[in-house]
């Protein structure tokens, strides 16, 4: 029953949730005796006043994008991938694998083989849950849960017993050599003559994201495999009745999922540190579920949910910096939008619904 | 390993089992009425952050365990009416609760306390103070049964026993009472329920009510009795543990007081690296201990180990037929 027209579902109720959001975000803000208003200029200075703003915005948000893509994709086929955030961390061990152990010649033959680390560690990640739901029954949200857990241990693990150099107290690999260092966003606007901030980490990244934004439409909505996805996430007995394997969709949607998730690294991992830390996510990984659900699952949605949060998350880091609002204000508001546009939907929607079927009427 | 390392180590799995044990009670609750709930560990910690503060203002534990349990309840609610009224996706729901309650509380912290998301120590009548059993002091020269009775049983907080007591409790309240016949069914089929002329709404809001308190005592439990005092992400994944320790108990309470005891078991271990040594000869890395719940739930949950059924309507939300 479709009582209200695509553009309510698609932008007004996104929108509706994002300001109910808002609203009690600058509540809280008020709560704890501070200026809401005066909080949104300073943050609106701090993240994009500046090319400096902008560059740590972008690079969060390019984290945030590969994170969102992560979850939506699952989400098409019916899946609730809470893994990312372990996936993201084993990604960067690929990537870190692939930095320290192979003399790359050139940064643009490391950036392919650590994407290709990356993106193979996520997915391994991702499977064992993947094939525990497919084959055993087991839920895919719990054993994600389950498994950035273990993923924590094994990352504290090896950075501690493994690939710590000798001598270091650091939990931390050593540095990657200066072969495999990534161009950032100052290099590239460089040559083109537009000046930007040196010491804002966003690099050449943020435009692979765009890139797998683009490449999951595609892949979503104009492929025979995007197809099925959607169709088995959407009924599972029809997508049985039309002979879409459950086993191989569930798979192959968390093996994506999980690549995606992984990929992050070469942003933060090769492109930022240039060293594997421990908690180099950074809750990156279930930021990605308030982006997807933002978004609507849809590669456009989540991209502007991730320059959103990339935006929060600057802004936050500002924040914290002038004001004495802490960090974790971002953790409320990130809460709060998942709260809204996830689990509240119905809310926001009953109330809508009830008001265009009435508008028909009168039309009628 | 000497008898009395022994006791100590199993007395420190009595401790950090407690609150695994009442979370996980909390869940069995919920869970069994088909509402699933990973927003344990959100509950938990906003119940460490409520009871420690109140309990530092006022200088009374009681006043802070209500007021842990309060916030529990709070969060509960929120869960209950986009799960149960709106109908919306509980886990996404459990997901915000663990976010808001882990942002809110440094937030609030900070402001009424200014000392970097933490509240001030707990002294004296702030905390849970151990309990001595009758006679512990007498009877611990006794050999062998004398230290277990003073070391092992006495001199842990009421907390503690409240959580060892709530066991049998809610075997009997799930078990052996109406209520929990109906709230058993309703986590089954929900329809069959409603047919009888049950209310489906009233019984889930009850469930996830328990939960609240449960996860309010839980949370109480962490930061006036376990340590004193709040500090950020206090909980530390112990939501998640119990929710594993839930998992590996199949949903049933005697089963749920054994795996939080095994992983209570395991964190004490962590902490004592010499005994493990000492016992099989062999080194075991920390990250192993810690990972180990998790790790053993996935292989339950894979099957290998006899199977792991969850209620059959869980994580679905009743719509009444027109």
């Amino acid at each position: 029953m479709d009582v209200m027209p695509k553009w309510a579902e698609v932008v007004l109720v996104p929108l509706i949730s994002l300001i109910l959001a808002a609203l009690i975000s600058a509540l809280v803000i008020l709560g704890i005796g501070e200026d809401p208003i005066a909080a949104v200029e300073l943050m609106v200075t701090g993240a994009l006043g500046s090319t400096y703003g902008w560059g740590y915005t972008l690079y969060y948000a390019t984290n945030f994008l590969f994170t969102g893509l992560a979850v939506s994709v699952a989400f098409h086929a019916g899946l609730f991938n809470i893994g990312g955030e372990g996936q993201a961390m084993l990604g960067g061990l690929g990537v870190a694998l692939a930095c320290l152990l192979i003399p790359w010649p050139h940064w643009t033959l490391a950036l392919l083989g650590a994407s290709l680390a990356a993106a193979l560690f996520g997915a391994a990640w991702a499977a064992i849950p993947a094939f525990l739901q497919a084959k055993r029954g087991s839920h895919i949200v719990i054993t994600t849960i389950m498994f950035n857990f273990i993923g924590a241990a094994v990352l504290n693990y090896v950075l501690v017993n493994v690939m710590r150099p000798a001598g270091s107290m650091d939990p931390a690999t050593a540095r990657f050599p200066e072969a495999v260092h990534l161009p950032t966003l100052h290099d590239i606007l460089g040559v083109v003559g537009i000046s930007f901030s040196r010491a804002a980490p966003a690099n050449i990244t943020f435009l692979i994201a765009i890139v797998a934004c683009f490449l999951v439409w595609l892949l979503l909505w104009r492929t025979w495999l995007g197809y099925e996805i959607r169709s088995y996430g959407k009924s599972e007995p029809a997508a049985k009745y039309a002979g879409i394997s459950p086993v191989a969709i569930t798979m192959i949607a968390m093996l994506i999922s999980g690549a995606l998730a992984g990929l992050m690294a070469i942003n933060n991992v090769m492109g930022e540190a240039e060293r594997l830390v421990l908690n180099a996510v950074e809750g990156a990984g279930f930021i990605g579920i308030a982006v997807a659900l933002m978004g609507r699952s849809h590669p456009f949605g989540v991209f502007l949910a991730a320059l959103l949060f990339g935006f929060l998350y600057q802004g936050g880091a500002e924040l914290a910096l002038w004001t004495s609002i802490p960090r974790e204000l971002i953790v409320v508001i990130q809460a709060l939008v998942i709260l809204f546009t996830g689990a509240l939907d119905n809310m926001v929607r009953m109330p809508l619904e009830k008001l265009f079927l009435l508008l028909k009427r009168k039309e009628a | 390993m000497d008898f009395l390392t022994l006791i100590q180590l199993l007395d420190s799995t009595v401790r950090l089992a407690t609150p695994l044990l009442l979370a996980c009670l909390a869940g069995l609750f919920s869970e069994r009425a088909g509402i699933f709930d990973i927003g344990l560990e959100g509950k938990m910690l906003a119940a460490a952050f409520f009871s420690a503060a109140v309990a530092a203002i006022t200088g009374s534990v009681w006043l802070g365990l209500a007021a842990g349990i309060a916030s529990s309840i709070a969060l509960s609610l929120l869960h209950g009416v986009a799960s149960i009224t709106f109908r919306g996706n509980q886990l996404i729901s459990g997901v915000a609760i663990n976010f808001l309650a882990a942002g809110l509380t440094v937030l609030i912290a900070q402001d009424w306390f200014q000392q970097g998301g933490r509240t001030p120590s707990l002294m004296g009548g702030g905390r849970f103070e151990p309990i001595t059993l009758p006679f512990a002091d007498a009877l611990a020269s006794v050999p062998v049964l004398g230290p277990i009775y003073a070391e092992l049983i006495s001199g842990h907080s009421f907390l503690v026993y409240l959580a060892f007591a709530a066991v049998p409790l809610t075997w009997w309240v799930l078990f052996r009472t109406r209520f929990g016949l109906r709230l058993r069914a309703v986590g089954e089929n929900p329809a069959a329920v409603d047919t009888a002329g049950v209310s489906v709404v009233a019984l889930r809001y009850a469930a996830v009510l328990i939960c609240g308190v449960l996860c309010g005592i839980a949370g109480a439990y962490l930061s006036t009795a376990l340590q004193a005092g709040f500090v950020k992400d206090m909980s530390a994944g112990r939501g998640f543990i119990a929710l594993a320790a839930l998992i590996f108990a199949k949903w049933r309470p005697w089963y749920a007081l054994w795996a939080t005891l095994l992983f209570g078991l395991f964190g004490a271990l962590e902490t004592r690296p010499d005994v493990i040594q000492a016992v099989i000869g062999m080194k075991v890395q920390g990250q192993l201990l810690g990972a180990l719940p998790y790790i053993m739930t996935v292989i339950i949950l894979a099957g290998f180990v006899g199977k792991a059924v969850p209620p059959r309507a869980g994580g679905e939300p009743y719509v009444k037929e027109r």
